[in-house]
């Protein structure tokens, strides 16, 4: 009974310690009827000065303004549909609308907080480009975009794939180790730390109390209880679904930027234009994922883990703890989902749903390269972020997820165990 | 703070629209989890079948509200065979990512620009969805109940919703006591055995999400006939996993779990809102704002899902025996 009452205060327990650090961030309220949004360029620069209206049924008009970081907000006298206008010429120049059609468009507002999205685009930054760049240029582009994007994937996928290989877990709240660990940086970089120090120290934190805390208050204990595998997958829904709202309760739903770099000037390299903060966090991402592989490769715990990966009875009757494996791969994980985070934290936003919408992604990434197998996180990352960059020549950015599923249905089909999988039932 | 009212509005959401909606899913999802053992996470995808079948026809095409039943029960049988044919020989795992994945993969197609003139992109399709059921409304103009708050119109809705709701449970209730109820346990059960009886596993699991799915999308077409409104984002996946919730709580495998677990889901989570909002708006608790109220619901529905799973995992009628989640 004892161990019941611990798994259940440490699920509670396991969130709030991190937000008990950021304890006097008080959420985002908006008790009143607002229409609001973000507006930002591809590259997550903020545009700011853009006036967006909203007219009632009865032609009454209230407007607002983007502020510097990007943000506008419409105080609405009451809910209703309202007619909401973008004022185009407001734009900066080279900026324009995704779609044309979202200049104008008809909204129902029942109350509290309406949030908005509106697509931009720049000239010669992902997926669409200015008319006067050719297609050869594009693809460089776009191939590029991928390469970065595919390491974001891996960042996220290798921890799923682990903790899938050494438990059998198919941990769908995965995502949200991704958002806690962006959202602690914010927490940090909130309370004034710089977020070239925060982020180091987030991702630590996220290693050991969301990985290493996660595994020993929840997953452990179910082991332990013998919880099927398929139960157990029930529960980390359960568990994903509290982790998100437990994010929007205390930082509120609008998309927050981090202070520092938040719109940070582009700059071209050849053909391919980027951001530095891009290239940095790249470069990073290799860093990270060739130190597991080499961790992976060399290493006593690596060589354990995959043993484990590959026949825990055997692995534990040679000796290996597995327990204590499972408890590395956690901390590992956590810790590179929480870089994965910061890393869309930086180069987009954080927002509360940044994970789950990451998440099916990240399955697609090791489905492709095979689920459970070490390697093929990374490999099929790197093939999801290019293929999901380049779809985007012929279908529009905003479909790219299409891309990467059907991707992965496709490969099921044709190939369960996926690139890098030894053949054995799937089915 | 005034606890009849809060009482009615708590009994208008827990047997209400919204509870059908989700009821007519859990009843598709008790044929195919419940009994098949089919991890179906992309529920919410024969939902919207049903629920853009009626906007589509009677909005986009002008055509009768009947025809657009007929057609949503078509699409959502194609849609059961296009996700079952490549997907059910997979093992459970591998089906509950794919299958959730294709219901975004739809999602995300759908609210897309490219079939605009068609589905109304990612605002959908707004309009006198149901006009033809509301003009049958046989309750007098000038109705309205003593102490449930619905509207004549929703009220209508509710009549006929939990009719077909008691009809299809009749449905599930005959089919599982037959032959082919026996077949498709054993499937869950066993799927080897039943292989090895000579019978045929992949078509029985088919059959299964077509049930399941053709149940689901009457609650699609419930939706839009109630609402009048299909649109797009509300068709996320988290949509398929308050229904695996509802389900759990009742009891899978159990005839009536969906109708217990529906009522019992909306009761607690409305009355949880309705009590907590009015005790913020009295000024009895002050450091949370009415905004709030919402994440705390989902945050305690996600936890409820994990506390379920975890110590009672056959729900409040189930038979642990009866629902054997698999040890693989």
């Amino acid at each position: 009974m004892l161990r019941h009452i611990r798994l259940a205060l440490g699920v509670l327990l396991l969130t709030s310690v991190a937000f008990l650090i950021s304890g006097s961030l008080s959420p985002a309220n908006a008790a009143e009827t607002t229409i609001t949004g973000t507006l930002l360029t591809p590259a997550g620069v903020a545009v700011a000065g853009v006036v967006i209206s909203a007219t009632d049924a009865d032609g009454v008009i209230v407007s607002g303004t983007t502020d510097d970081k990007g943000v506008f907000l419409i105080p609405l006298p009451a809910g209703g549909t309202y007619t909401v206008d973008i004022d185009v010429s407001t734009l900066p120049e080279g900026i324009t609308l995704n779609n044309e059609e979202d200049a104008s468009r008809s909204l129902l507002v029942l109350g509290g907080e309406k949030k908005i999205l509106i697509g931009l685009s720049e000239g010669g930054e992902s997926g669409i480009v200015a008319a006067n760049s050719g297609t050869g240029e594009r693809v460089v582009q776009l191939f590029a975009d991928g390469i970065l994007y595919g390491l974001v994937i891996a960042l996220g996928a290798v921890g799923l794939n682990l903790v899938f290989g050494t438990t059998g877990l198919t941990n769908f709240s995965h995502g949200e180790l991704l958002s806690l660990g962006a959202f602690t940086a914010l927490a940090f970089n909130t309370a004034g730390v710089n977020i070239i120090i925060a982020a180091p120290i987030a991702i630590i934190f996220a290693a050991f109390v969301y990985g290493w805390g996660q595994n020993r208050i929840l997953w452990r204990p179910l082991r332990r209880r013998k919880t099927g595998l398929i139960a157990a997958m029930i529960v980390s829904i359960g568990l994903a679904i509290f982790l998100r709202y437990t994010l929007v309760l205390f930082f509120g739903g609008a998309p927050e930027s981090y202070k520092q770099f938040a719109g940070q000037a582009g700059i071209a390299l050849g053909p391919f234009n980027t951001t530095p903060k891009a290239l940095i966090l790249g470069a990073l991402a290799v860093i990270a994922l060739a130190a597991t592989a080499t961790w992976l490769q060399r290493s006593r715990i690596g060589k354990a883990t995959r043993a484990v990966s590959d026949n825990p009875a055997l692995a534990s009757a040679t000796g290996i703890d597995v327990e204590r494996v499972i408890s590395v791969v956690w901390i590992i994980g956590a810790g590179l989902a929480a870089f994965a985070g910061i890393y869309l934290g930086l180069t987009q936003n954080t927002v509360w749903n940044m994970g789950q919408r990451i998440l099916l992604v990240l399955f697609a990434a090791i489905i492709l390269g095979g689920l459970g197998t070490i390697y093929g996180a990374i490999v099929g990352a790197m093939i999801v972020g290019i293929f999901v960059q380049m779809t985007t020549l012929f279908i529009p950015t905003e479909m790219k997820t299409v891309g990467a599923l059907f991707l992965m249905i496709l490969i099921l089909m044709v190939r369960p165990q996926g690139l890098l999988g030894r053949k054995e039932r799937v089915g | 703070m005034d606890f009849g009212q809060i009482f009615t509005l708590t009994i208008t959401q827990a047997v209400g629209v919204t509870a059908l909606i989700y009821l007519f899913a859990a009843i598709g999802l008790n044929v195919q989890f419940g009994y098949t053992g089919l991890l179906n996470f992309g529920q919410v995808a024969f939902v919207a079948a049903g629920a853009y079948a009626v906007g589509v026809i009677v909005l986009t095409f002008d055509l009768s509200l009947w025809l657009a039943i007929i057609v949503g029960m078509v699409v959502s049988t194609l849609l059961a065979l296009i996700l079952g044919i490549p997907t059910l020989r997979l093992r459970a795992d591998y089906l509950a990512i794919v299958t959730i994945a294709a219901s975004e993969l739809l999602r995300l197609l759908v609210r897309s620009i490219a079939f605009k003139d068609v589905l109304g992109g990612a605002q959908g399709l707004n309009g006198k969805l149901g006009q033809d059921f509301h003009d049958l409304n046989p309750l007098p103009a000038d109705f309205t109940l003593p102490i449930l708050s619905w509207s004549r119109q929703d009220l209508w809705v509710v009549i006929v919703g939990w009719g077909l709701a008691l009809l299809f449970t009749l449905l599930v209730w005959g089919l599982v006591r037959s032959p082919w109820g026996r077949v498709v346990k054993g499937i869950r059960e066993d799927e080897d055995a039943v292989v090895s009886l000579g019978k045929n596993v992949f078509v029985y699991k088919l059959q299964a999400l077509v049930i399941g799915g053709g149940i689901a999308a009457f609650g699609g077409i419930l939706w839009a006939v109630a609402k009048q409104s299909v649109q797009p984002d509300t068709f996320q996946p988290d949509f398929t996993f308050f229904v695996f919730t509802i389900l759990l709580l009742g009891g899978a495998a159990r005839v009536f779990g969906p109708i217990v677990g529906t009522i019992i889901f909306w009761f607690l989570l409305a009355g949880f809102g309705e009590v907590l909002s009015s005790l913020i708006n009295n000024g009895y608790i002050d450091f949370l704002t009415p905004t709030d109220v919402g994440s705390i619901r989902f945050m305690l529905m996600g936890l409820g899902l994990m506390l379920l799973m975890i110590f009672r995992p056959q729900g409040i009628f189930g038979d642990r025996r009866e629902l054997a989640l698999d040890a693989r």
